[in-house]
């Protein structure tokens, strides 16, 4: 019998995966931690189900490069970048600081990904 | 032996329990490195797994195979804010031989418009004229050329024969694979 249970638990150990992010969240930290909040987590995942890649690269001309647009609190209440839709109308408003303030301390900016490829040029 | 039995369905349970944390390839949010557990938001965001867990399976990236998702209708990702008209789908493929002892690269342009609008590639990243930009694999895994978006957000550059999916023996017969 215990053989057994030790069997099951050896089957089941592989299981657990191992730590890392989802494919395609960007850490943003360009002032995030300087100015004393959590650093920012853009989950692309979550967003391509609901928006193709122009509404943000094209329409609201989101560069493709993580840090380069200098997103700041400013630009966001002006209704720029994840202010042109977290403004209680398109998605909830910017007043909800933890859903987008969500990153461990010491994060630095720039994609993330499992499998292998941590990003552009990071294997 | 009712011990025994109970101590069965202990273990049972257990497993259950870790295959369930373990369901899929996706990570919970509160142990994937990047959020953090303390963090008040960590029980009000989505978990990856409840929402890509019912997509068409992938074997990386995101492990949803986004073309089918969006093709096949299981996500309709809006085209734009602006009442605008649908954007334009070009379907002209382009095939890319210069891979050495690898199959052709198959570039799709209907793959990429239904996403993408022409500009974000044009002439940016790409010339408008077959043969004329000078991709070659080192720049792409420098996040160059297509591994601006793969890599990074597209399926990642591991998945070789996804881009190089052409099996025309693109060199000299040289002991070919079937
Ligand atoms: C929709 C997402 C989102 C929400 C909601 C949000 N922020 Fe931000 N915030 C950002 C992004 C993106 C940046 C730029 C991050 C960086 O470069 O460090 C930023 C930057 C900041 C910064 C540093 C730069 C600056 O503008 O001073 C502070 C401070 C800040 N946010 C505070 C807040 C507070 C307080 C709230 C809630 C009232 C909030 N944020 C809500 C996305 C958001
Ligand atoms: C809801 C808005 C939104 C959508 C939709 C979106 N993105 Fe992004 N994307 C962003 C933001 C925000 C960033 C980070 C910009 C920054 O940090 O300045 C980004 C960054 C990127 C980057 C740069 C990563 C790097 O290497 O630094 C790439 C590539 C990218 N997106 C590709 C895509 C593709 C491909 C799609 C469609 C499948 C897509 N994005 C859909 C908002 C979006
Ligand atoms: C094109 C519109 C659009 C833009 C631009 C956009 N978002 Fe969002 N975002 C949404 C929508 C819609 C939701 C879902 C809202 C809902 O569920 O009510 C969402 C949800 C989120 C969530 C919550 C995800 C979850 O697990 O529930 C986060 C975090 C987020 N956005 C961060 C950002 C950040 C950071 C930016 C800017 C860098 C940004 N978004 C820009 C439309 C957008
Ligand atoms: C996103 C698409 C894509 C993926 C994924 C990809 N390649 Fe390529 N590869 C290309 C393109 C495009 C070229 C250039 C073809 C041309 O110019 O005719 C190329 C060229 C090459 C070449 C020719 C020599 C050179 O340096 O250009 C080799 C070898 C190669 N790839 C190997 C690989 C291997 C191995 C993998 C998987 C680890 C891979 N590729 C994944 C698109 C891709
Ligand atoms: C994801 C990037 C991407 C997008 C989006 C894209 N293209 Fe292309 N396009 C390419 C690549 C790569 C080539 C080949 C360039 C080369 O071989 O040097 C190409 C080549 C072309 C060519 C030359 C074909 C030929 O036979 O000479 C035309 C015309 C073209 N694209 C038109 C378009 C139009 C119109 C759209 C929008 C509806 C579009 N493209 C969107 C990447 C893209
Ligand atoms: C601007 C971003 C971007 C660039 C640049 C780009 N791709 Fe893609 N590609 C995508 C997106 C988004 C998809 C949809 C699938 C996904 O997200 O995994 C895709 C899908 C594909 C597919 C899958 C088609 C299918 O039917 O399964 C192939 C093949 C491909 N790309 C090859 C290439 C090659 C080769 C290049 C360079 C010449 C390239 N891509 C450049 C964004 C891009």
């Amino acid at each position: 019998m215990i053989r057994r249970c030790i069997l099951l638990l050896a089957i089941c150990a592989p299981a657990a995966t191992p730590v890392r992010a989802e494919y395609g969240d960007v850490v943003i930290n360009g002032y995030s931690e300087k100015a004393g909040v959590r650093p920012v987590i853009f989950p692309h995942w979550f967003h391509r189900i609901r928006f193709q890649c122009r509404v943000c690269h094209q329409e609201l001309g989101i560069q493709m490069r993580a840090g380069s647009n200098e997103i700041d609190m400013a630009k966001i209440s002006d209704g720029r970048f994840c202010g042109a839709c977290h403004n209680g109308e398109v998605a909830w408003s910017a007043e909800n600081c933890d859903l987008c303030h969500s990153a461990r301390a010491g994060l630095k900016t720039g994609v993330r990904g499992g499998h292998k490829t941590l990003g552009p040029g990071e294997y | 032996m009712a011990r025994l039995q109970r101590r069965f369905v202990f273990v049972a349970l257990l497993c259950a329990a870790c295959s369930v944390r373990g369901a899929g390839p996706w990570q919970d949010l509160a142990d994937d490195g990047l959020h953090d557990p303390a963090g008040p938001g960590i029980g009000v965001l989505q978990q990856p797994g409840e929402a890509l867990s019912v997509l068409p399976q992938d074997g990386a990236g995101n492990h949803v195979h986004w073309v089918k998702a969006l093709r096949d209708g299981f996500i309709t990702p809006r085209h734009a804010l602006a009442d605008e008209p649908p954007p334009a789908i070009d379907t002209t493929e382009i095939i890319m031989r210069d891979t050495s002892t690898l199959p052709f690269v198959r570039f799709p342009h209907r793959a990429h418009t239904e996403w993408l609008d022409c500009t974000i590639c044009h002439d940016r990243l790409f010339e408008r004229k077959v043969g004329t930009t000078p991709i070659n694999m080192g720049a792409i895994l420098q996040g160059k050329y297509c591994g601006v978006c793969h890599g990074a957000v597209a399926f990642p550059l591991t998945e070789c024969n996804r881009c190089h999916s052409v099996r025309d023996v693109p060199v000299a017969k040289a002991a070919a694979p079937p």
